[in-house]
């Protein structure tokens, strides 16, 4: 397996600390201008997401983690995973488990694309793409006239995911919504 | 992954501009004081000793010499200089370590050095205060002895605690494995990094004198409160290390042992050796005058001036865009 010396960390390298993939974050490198240089650095564990602060001493190395992301289209559940085909024209399927899913369960709709990160060849995540279009399930009734005033209601998408829509929103309508946030963004305009 | 290169430099104009103003200040200043500027070369024979300073190898040809080292810094040369009876002497100079980059080091940076005969340690920080307040309007630099310095945020005496009492103290930072082999100086640099450095200079300059003499590096040596003392400072401005000079060795059998003592740690650590500069110390033999010389960083004293905080915003092209 390859592994990358202190003078190789950058910002998203992949690597193996304590047995657990992790990201790199921030490299800061440390040196008094006659003495023994250090790399302070961040790592997110793509086992935990917990963030870690290390330091090596440099020359040190980590050995690299195969951490890959790739596109993936969502096809079904069976209940106990979420299936993923590579869009790369392989067909290749990629079954999920629920803690691979994790948040991006509630933006998950067949069809649509997902960014699949591989952990020795296992789905280890899943994360959605920015924005995601869905359709309203279940919202009050709309309230005319109120379009330019503030307040808001909560709506049901069709993920089962629940946003905080403008007043006028009626169900049936497909809205755009910020996976980063879970903030609704705008009406998509039915074609 | 091909990516398309970027050929805008990373510092803004107005700091570049700023860079040529630093650079008129620094002769100005040196010129009013009859220092006489030189030119040493870039490219050497010969690399360093020292055991955490890697030169950068050149795949030199010309006439009857190959290979070649960029220099780590241009002392070896301008003390030649001075053993030639130059007297008193300034550079601005291009320096080079391999394996340098972060928010303050790139490989390639600016470096003054200058070298004042007749003048002590003390004489030195003195004119060294002189160019860095009046060039950042700063307050003249505090002294704190680096013993104090170590006892105050490392809560540690860096002369008197033993070898497991300082790696105690540096497992917040490493692990067990990893302090096995850093040594009593690895610690001790580990503790300058991260918990005394921030805290330098945060009110006003801050010089630190008195090294262990472990530290010497081509600093004399004396004893001091009963522990043998490097006569060799540093200036910190915000946290930023800015300078390094000592009260020049010019006992050359003592400068020898030094470098083989270095060579000895390097071959403990992997590392290879380096070749001994016999012209340096053949002008040893010859004589050094009694001087004091400091290494100040040109592109961190920018930084300083222009209160930023990455070094590629004072560098036209940084080692990527090079």
């Amino acid at each position: 397996m390859a592994s990358y010396s202190t003078n190789e960390f950058r910002g998203g390298l992949k690597v193996l600390l304590d047995g657990d993939p992790c990201i790199i974050l921030e490299n800061e490198f440390v040196k008094p201008g006659k003495g023994q240089a250090f790399n302070r650095v961040k790592l997110r564990n793509l086992m935990t997401n917990r963030v870690w602060e290390r330091t090596f001493k440099s020359g040190e190395s980590l050995e690299a983690a195969d951490v890959i992301d790739q596109d993936m289209e969502y096809l079904y559940t069976d209940g106990e995973f979420w299936h993923f085909m590579l869009t790369d024209g392989s067909f290749e399927q990629y079954p999920a488990d629920a803690k691979a899913v994790g948040d991006a369960l509630k933006w998950l709709k067949e069809q649509d694309v997902y960014t699949v990160t591989l952990y020795n060849g296992s789905p280890l995540s899943v994360t959605p793409p920015n924005f995601v279009e869905l359709e309203v399930v279940d919202t009050d009734p709309g309230m005319k006239g109120d379009t330019a005033q503030g307040g808001s209601k909560p709506a049901t998408l069709s993920t089962g995911a629940v946003v905080n829509v403008p007043l006028f929103i009626t169900i049936g309508e497909v809205l755009k919504v910020d996976t980063r946030s879970g903030e609704y963004v705008s009406r998509v305009k039915s074609s | 992954m091909t990516r398309e290169p970027v050929w805008q430099p990373s510092a803004s104009q107005a700091a570049l501009k700023s860079r040529a103003q630093q650079l008129a200040f620094v002769r100005g200043f040196f010129a009013q004081r009859g220092v006489l500027e030189v030119e040493t070369p870039v490219l050497g024979r010969c690399g360093v000793t020292d055991v955490n300073l890697d030169g950068i190898h050149a795949q030199v040809t010309a006439g009857s010499r190959t290979g070649g080292w960029l220099q780590t810094s241009p002392e070896y040369h301008m003390k030649r200089l001075l053993a030639a009876g130059f007297g008193s002497i300034y550079q601005v100079s291009r320096v080079f370590r391999n394996g340098e980059r972060g928010r303050r080091h790139n490989p390639e940076f600016s470096m003054l050095e200058w070298y004042r005969t007749g003048f002590d340690d003390v004489a030195l920080m003195d004119e060294v205060s002189d160019l860095v307040c009046g060039w950042l309007g700063c307050q003249r630099p505090v002294v704190i002895q680096y013993r104090d310095a170590l006892a105050r945020w490392a809560g540690i005496d860096p002369f008197a605690a033993t070898d497991r009492e300082l790696m105690r103290r540096c497992e917040q930072w490493l692990e067990p494995e990893q302090l096995s082999d850093l040594g009593r100086d690895g610690c001790l640099d580990l503790l300058m990094s991260f918990a005394v450095e921030p805290h330098l200079g945060r009110d006003k300059p801050v010089f630190i004198t008195g090294y262990p003499a472990s530290q010497a590096s081509l600093a004399r040596v004396s004893l001091s409160q009963g522990y043998e003392t490097a006569h060799r400072f540093e200036l910190y401005i915000d946290g930023l290390e800015l300078c390094n000079g000592y009260w020049e060795l010019t006992d050359p059998e003592e400068q020898k042992l030094r470098f083989e003592a270095d060579n000895q740690q390097r071959r403990r650590s992997g590392k290879p050796e380096m070749a001994l500069d016999d012209a340096f110390l053949a002008a040893l033999e010859r004589g050094l005058p009694e001087c004091s010389g400091v290494a100040l960083g040109l592109d961190r004293l920018l930084m300083l001036k222009l209160g930023v905080r990455d070094i590629s915003e004072v560098l036209a092209f940084p080692f990527e865009r090079a």
